[in-house]
């Protein structure tokens, strides 16, 4: 068997490769754009001598491989290029909003994941009763709902109704922090509610999964109580789906952050490239689909490496 | 097919019966959902886009739920999104499942470099967000309906591509398939009559569940402003237009993001039931 760090090693260098092909596959988008960027851009007062000049400016007259290439140390650098619909650098407009957005999955992610993990263990603690089987129709509910759905019902049951929590999350630089929790509470519940189930339900069964051991039956038969089983025994065992699922969970956040961003007026990245896709300013929103991509596959990378570190069994190579 | 339709249809009344009350109730909350979408314009008391009223009127006799943004009657657009969206994803879900079960049949029993490209591809395509992905083609291709028919089931055939694929190869190596071989059948004849039926009650529980994917993708896109466009009646958009009226305590917006969530529901229970009965479990 393989060591450790030498299948790492793979992963990683497996994970470079898919976001370098990615991001090929990302750039490659505008070589198969019917028509042309610079007269969609311009529109129809566009001259054949200001195409030609936008043209220029893209560099869309250079060959492929050239502009990819250049395009791919810009971006290393953090130089996205600029926007087509307002002229700004798309670094500077991405960098606020990359950061809100990662607050966004961060204030989710320390909401959901203790939650997740405790009901999870009550669940394969109480398995079979009430308990387990509501858990089990929320989950399956919750694959079935849509974020703005979530995030509506929240909405009018938290700041209509209630009047406790804003239904906005149009946070600006002079908002404080308190301000920015309190804004992104709804959103992030929102969020929260969508992954919940599935990382409470994968919990479960992980653990459940290990119930039939010898080595747990023994603990039983030591006279333990069922809580201490579960927790002592059966979870370090649990940990690495546990951990995979629960990153992948956080992996899938990205698509629901854009639609809970538009909802809540929040402005992420989320909120940045569906205005992008509207405007058809392509160049933003490849450097958004970019960033997404990137984080999606670190996340997953992320996964598959704590899932073998995690592993019992791998980490005493016989 | 050896069965007549009356046989087929009390087959269908027997397994209904036999089914538990979960999957009845989906069946009927479909059959519903179906029937509103057919008969949309005998049942909506105005035209699609017909404005008929001043905007955002509240719930009426005339109105039953009041009316939209532009004044057009809501009742009339929820029974009208029915057809739209539920059509659309129809059509988008057999498009992805045809690009898909060819490909994954191609791949497992042409193999070899066929096999690797396409394979190779998909895990390139799976690598970025679906909805990030869906995004950035539309941005090339414009948010019509078409492009984003189009869109859609290419990324989604990358799914029952992985799926058909895995179900062929485990049947292209069984000794019936290498007796038809060497009988000397055509790929194609193989495909069709030795492959395709024995993965096909896998596929037709996974378009369920695919199609609850792309359903709730295309709303998603429509509430975003980017899939099906005005002023064709769809429920995404709907709740987009009527999002307003939320911070005022009316629940009218909900409704449409209601009936999504029922029929997503409806759909999972049925293809729970389905995954039950054809795992081996089966009476006759």
């Amino acid at each position: 068997m393989a060591s450790i760090p030498k299948i790492i090693a793979q992963r990683i260098v497996l994970g470079l490769l898919t976001l370098w092909v990615v991001s090929l596959v990302i750039f490659a988008g505008i070589q198969f754009l019917p028509g042309d960027v610079a007269t969609e851009v311009l529109g129809q007062s566009a001259t054949p001598e200001s195409i030609a000049a936008l043209r220029e400016s893209l560099g869309l007259d250079l060959p492929f491989h050239v502009r990819y290439f250049s395009w791919l140390m810009d971006v290393l650098r953090g130089d996205f290029g600029t926007s087509l619909a307002t002229g700004r650098d798309i670094g500077e407009l991405v960098r606020p909003r990359l950061l809100n957005t990662l607050f966004l999955a961060l204030m989710t992610a320390i909401i959901a994941v203790p939650l997740a993990l405790v009901g999870g263990i009550l669940a394969a603690l109480y398995r079979n009763t009430l308990f387990d089987r509501i858990i089990n129709t929320i989950t399956l509910a919750s694959v079935s709902v849509p974020e703005f759905f979530t995030a509506y019902v929240l909405i009018l049951i938290f700041a209509v109704n209630a009047g406790i929590l804003p239904s906005l999350a149009d946070v600006d630089a002079s908002t404080d922090i308190l301000g920015r929790i309190t804004a992104i509470i709804l959103p992030a519940l929102t969020l929260t509610l969508g992954v919940l189930a599935h990382m409470m339900r994968m919990t479960r069964t992980s653990i459940i999964n290990l119930l039939g051991n010898q080595y747990i039956e023994t603990a039983r038969l030591k006279g333990m109580p069922e809580w201490r089983v579960l927790v002592q025994h059966a979870l370090p065992n649990a940990w690495a789906p546990v951990v995979t699922v629960i990153v992948l969970n956080l992996a899938y956040l990205i698509t629901g952050v854009v639609v809970v961003e538009v909802v809540f007026v929040y402005p992420g990245l989320g909120q940045l490239i569906v205005d992008s896709v509207q405007k058809r300013d392509i160049p933003v929103v490849q450097a958004c689909s970019l960033i997404f991509a990137s984080v999606y596959i670190i996340l997953n990378l992320t996964a598959d490496v704590l899932s073998i570190v995690m592993n019992p069994r791998l980490m005493h190579p016989k | 097919m050896t069965q007549s339709a009356s046989g087929m249809f009390r087959t269908g009344i027997r397994k209904f019966a036999s089914a538990p009350l979960s999957a009845q109730l989906g069946t009927i909350v479909i059959a519903i959902y179906v029937l509103t979408a057919l008969f949309a314009p005998v049942l909506a008391p105005y035209g699609e886009a017909e404005i008929v009223g001043s905007q955002f009127q509240t719930w009426s006799s005339s109105f039953w739920l009041g009316t939209d943004n532009l004044g057009r009657d809501m009742f009339t657009r929820l029974i009208y999104g029915a057809r739209n969206t539920i059509g659309i994803a129809i059509l988008t879900t057999c498009l992805s499942f045809s690009i898909g079960i060819a490909a994954g049949l191609a791949a497992a029993t042409l193999g070899k470099w066929l096999d690797q490209a396409l394979s190779r591809l998909v895990d390139v395509l799976m690598a970025i967000p679906q909805l990030i992905f869906a995004l950035l083609l539309l941005s090339m291709f414009g948010t019509s309906i078409p492009s984003l028919i189009a869109v859609i089931a290419f990324l989604d055939s990358t799914r029952v591509f992985r799926l058909t694929r895995a179900l062929s190869i485990n049947v292209a190596v069984t000794d019936y398939v290498e007796a038809a071989r060497l009988r000397g059948e055509g790929l194609l004849w193989i495909m069709k009559n030795e492959i395709l039926p024995n993965i096909i009650p896998v596929l037709i529980a996974e378009f369920g569940l695919r199609f609850c994917f792309v359903f709730l993708l295309i709303s998603g896109l429509s509430f975003l402003g980017l899939g099906i466009q005005p002023p064709t009646a769809d429920w995404g958009s709907m709740v987009r237009d009527s999002a307003a009226l939320i911070t005022y305590g009316d629940v009218t917006p909900l409704l449409p993001a209601g009936a999504i969530v029922m029929l997503t529901v409806a759909v999972n229970l049925v293809v729970d039931w389905f995954l039950h009965t054809a795992s081996g479990l089966k009476e006759d």
